[in-house]
């Protein structure tokens, strides 16, 4: 398939999902959660929950993780690639709002955790995290939106306050990828003894950051080739390298925990649960031994193959623990309905297509005007944000 | 005071009357088809189960100290001083987290509605007097349900239990479960073979998401403390060449 074939068959399905997603916006809205989904008393969350929040939320760790390492970790050879990660976790933190919206029985009470309070609630705390963690995000990107209408005044005034901005984005970040596992705390009876353990938060954040920098290299492979520019190599297999770490500790002590609690025991019970559990670790643990050898580091469609498998063993461990553990004891064999697919797929479909077009119109990849680099000279320590040095 | 329910199987003989009253208060549809649901829904607050000869039943546990109502983000669900466990429908946007988080599967969803909310067995709280039982407990002919004190209904359930010891299995079920309950249940054979879990944690559930989600405020301050911190060390060099750029540039003395 040659390069326009390609865009328009992308084109093509684009449209057919955002029309799917449509049909089924309305029946979910018209009809209600019981006519266009398959959830029930017995199974209240779905695909919505354990796809569109755990995995939207999760895919965009690459937000904080790079904003920490550019700018807290002053590792500055990175900063090529934080612009594009903090406009997919913006991106991504909007879209996990919006099919939340779907989700709510009353999406128009989504404010009511602002003024009703419910402090020893982990849904609470993880509401209040995303929708300042959103604002965050919103004044880390907007440095690049006041760029491209050359409004420089309020590009240094902003940038002038953006040390703190950093590290509460890095807190916000690290309270809520770990409460999204403490959501799980509260069912110790109900979850697959598989999943459930007390280190949920911390497995969580782990498997964040991890995912955060495969992501990272996802989009440096697309956006090189939808923008025709050379992938940036080094920084690539540095984070290759990071992430072998990251699931290193990942899996130390998930291994730990298992073995302490006994809960490999639950891979010799019958059923399809630890079929699946094995899945998920062949996936996540995979790159880790990929990226070990130097050899798979030369390659870059090895570094993007293998992230993508990470990617994926993501994915399979939140919809695992979101959906696979609650079958055994509610006795239901969950599978999303169409509408719920469509509208998840619609949201993939929105995140693709925004970034696209962002990254069309906004200085995202390329390096930006000298004079922002002379302009900082003046203000050293104070990270700016979202921005490439000067060639 | 407080207010709680002890139901006792061995006594109970299937005739459904308690549905029926709970579904009159509160103003639920109950016919022939919704008596033959076994279990509660959003259109049933309370179900009579069959096991063979013996008979359950499945209501709102009324927990010491809820699941239901620490998840909810917007204090939906709330443990009252007088014993019941009540919904606030104003507040309740609609996440479901209540019912993921019943170890007893009680909260209902209405599924059908445009603009749905949850479903419960709220005790009777609407009857406030101190004495006042609540519609199954009135209805049921066979003190096989009793409204009281909770410390009350313990000591009822084991006088039952030690005039007849042969009827019964010798537990009460609801006094160690997920903390306590104030729903108790007493019967003749082990609680599993009923419908009621019998591998549910001895401790209160909310003490599972406190041993992490007390830490917050730590991180918080402490994560502050320390990205503030390394930022300040990673940086000194930037810092040093400014300082020294400065100084060279200007020909400052010092």
């Amino acid at each position: 398939m040659s390069a326009t074939s390609r865009f328009h068959f992308w084109r093509t399905v684009f449209w057919l999902v955002m029309a799917a997603g449509v049909v089924a916006g309305f029946q979910r809205f018209y009809y209600g959660l019981g006519a266009s989904t398959n959830l029930s008393d017995r199974f209240p969350w779905g695909i919505w929950i354990g796809f569109d929040l755990l995995c939207g939320v999760g895919l965009a760790a690459g937000g904080f993780t790079l904003a920490a390492t550019v700018h807290l970790f002053n590792i500055k050879a990175y900063e090529p690639v934080v612009r594009p990660a903090i406009l997919t976790a913006f991106l991504g933190y909007l879209l996990v709002v919006v099919a939340l919206m779907f989700d709510l029985g009353r999406p128009y009470r989504i404010w009511h955790p602002l003024v009703m309070w419910n402090p020893r609630s982990v849904m609470f705390e993880v509401g209040w995290c995303v929708m300042l963690y959103t604002t965050v995000l919103f004044l880390e990107f907007l440095p690049v939106v006041l760029e491209r209408f050359k409004l420089h005044t309020a590009k240094r005034l902003l940038q002038g306050i953006m040390l703190p901005i950093v590290i509460a984005g890095v807190i916000l970040s690290t309270l809520h990828q770990s409460s999204l596992g403490s959501l799980y705390l509260i069912v110790p009876n109900r979850m697959h003894p598989l999943w459930y353990t007390p280190w949920l938060p911390v497995l969580f954040y782990l498997s964040a950051i991890g995912v955060g920098m495969a992501m990272t290299i996802f989009e440096s492979w697309h956006s090189a080739r939808a923008f025709k520019r050379h992938l940036e190599i080094k920084l690539v297999r540095g984070m290759t390298r990071v992430l072998v770490v990251v699931i290193a500790v990942y899996f130390a002590l998930r291994g730990m925990d298992m073995l302490q609690r006994k809960a490999y025991t639950a891979l010799f019970e019958p059923g399809y649960e630890r079929w699946l559990f094995l899945l998920e670790v062949a996936l996540m643990a995979g790159p880790m031994i990929l990226f070990w050898f130097d050899w798979s580091r030369k390659s870059p469609r090895t570094i993007y193959l293998g992230s993508v498998a990470f990617i994926l063993g993501f994915v399979t461990n939140r919809l695992n623990i979101g959906l696979t553990s609650f079958e055994r004891v509610t006795g239901v064999n969950y599978f999303p309905s169409w509408q719920e697919v469509a509208i998840t797929l619609m949201m993939i479909g929105l995140g693709f297509a925004i970034f696209r077009f962002a990254a069309s119109h906004l200085p995202i990849f390329e390096s930006h005007e000298e004079e922002e680099t002379q302009a900082r000279g003046g203000e050293p320590g104070v990270p700016v944000l979202a921005s490439t040095p000067g060639d | 005071m407080a207010r709680a329910i002890l139901y006792d199987s061995t006594l109970c003989v299937g005739c459904r009357e308690c549905e029926k009253a709970c579904s009159e208060g509160k103003k639920l549809p109950y016919n022939e088809k919704v008596a033959a649901e076994e279990t509660v829904s959003s259109h049933k607050l309370t179900a009579v189960r069959t096991h063979g000869e013996r008979f359950s039943r499945k209501l709102c546990m009324h927990c010491l100290d809820p699941a239901c109502a620490s998840v909810c983000p917007v204090a939906a669900l709330e443990k009252t001083a007088a014993g019941p466990v009540v919904y606030h429908p104003e507040r309740c946007m609609g996440c479901r987290y209540c019912m993921v988080a019943c170890v007893y599967q009680v909260p209902s969803y209405q599924w059908e509605a445009r603009l749905p909310l949850i479903q419960k067995c709220d005790m009777c709280a609407d009857r406030t007097a101190p004495d006042a039982v609540t519609r199954c407990s009135e209805a049921c002919s066979f003190e096989a349900t009793i409204t009281g004190e909770r410390h009350e209904l313990v000591e009822i359930a084991r006088k039952r239990m030690a005039e007849k010891p042969n009827d019964y299995y010798p537990k009460i079920y609801g006094i160690e479960e997920v903390g306590g309950t104030s729903v108790l249940v007493i019967a003749g054979v082990p609680f599993e073979q009923l419908g009621y879990p019998s591998s549910v944690a001895k401790a209160a559930l909310p003490n599972y998401t406190w041993a992490a989600l007390q830490y917050v405020p730590d991180i918080a301050v402490v994560g502050a403390v320390l990205l503030g911190g390394i930022h300040w060390i990673t940086h000194r060099r930037e810092e040093v060449s400014r300082v020294e750029g400065a100084a060279a540039g200007r020909e400052v003395p010092q």
